[in-house]
């Protein structure tokens, strides 16, 4: 019971990183597209969690901390060449 | 035991839900900021409830789960409120239905008032 609706769960959230992945495709400007990555790298931080789960291994859950560290970064960078600040 | 595993089962689906949502927000709003509202809110919930909701249904991994949780929550808020700066900045302009712009009105206020200040 409670292993299929974490199934569910993670296809919920892979339906997410889709639907956040048309914004980023059509995104009129830069900006656009830095707000829907930032989206998608949260979403798929919460997805390395599931996989984490879902292989067993606990070196994932390192990962995904690594991978939010690296998406933050990499965020506050994008906006700081958009301020023309870099 | 089987009841916490239920009940972190539950909480990560409400938190894919919350994800979804927000996705969904993205794909949907009408300008930029709120574009950004929809995806920082909501995904910011969903990934503290999908965490939790994981820590729940693994126990041993519930603190691990927990740090990654406190940091997202730290820099999550950081990342959009930087970002949205730089597209103000930048001119981006507002959905047209969009009522007040409370910091360009700011800033005018400033640049009306600088010269007098410098006077001083």
């Amino acid at each position: 019971m409670a292993e299929t609706i974490m199934h569910v769960a993670m296809i919920i959230a892979m339906l997410a990183v889709l639907v956040a992945g048309i914004r980023f495709v059509l995104g009129p400007s830069a900006a656009d597209r830095t707000v829907a990555l930032d989206a998608l790298t949260i979403i798929s931080t919460s997805l390395i969690v599931f996989i984490a789960l879902y292989t067993g291994r606990t070196i994932y859950l390192d990962v995904a901390m690594v991978y939010a560290i690296l998406s933050f970064v990499g965020v506050i960078a994008v906006a700081r060449y958009l301020e023309g600040g870099l | 035991m089987e009841t916490v595993k239920l009940a972190g089962a539950i909480v990560a689906l409400i938190g894919s839900i919350f994800l979804f949502l927000g996705a969904l927000g993205i794909l949907r709003m009408p300008d930029l900021y709120n574009r950004m509202q929809a995806g920082t809110k909501a995904t910011t919930l969903g990934s503290i409830l999908t965490m939790l909701g994981i820590g729940l249904f693994h126990l041993p991994w519930f603190w691990q789960a927990f740090i990654l949780v406190a940091f997202l929550v730290t820099t999550n808020p950081l990342s959009s409120h930087a970002l949205a700066r730089a597209a103000h900045f930048k001119g981006i302009p507002l959905t047209p239905k969009s009522i007040e712009d409370k910091l360009s009105e700011d800033q005018t206020e400033k640049e009306d008032t600088m010269p007098e200040a410098e006077i001083l």
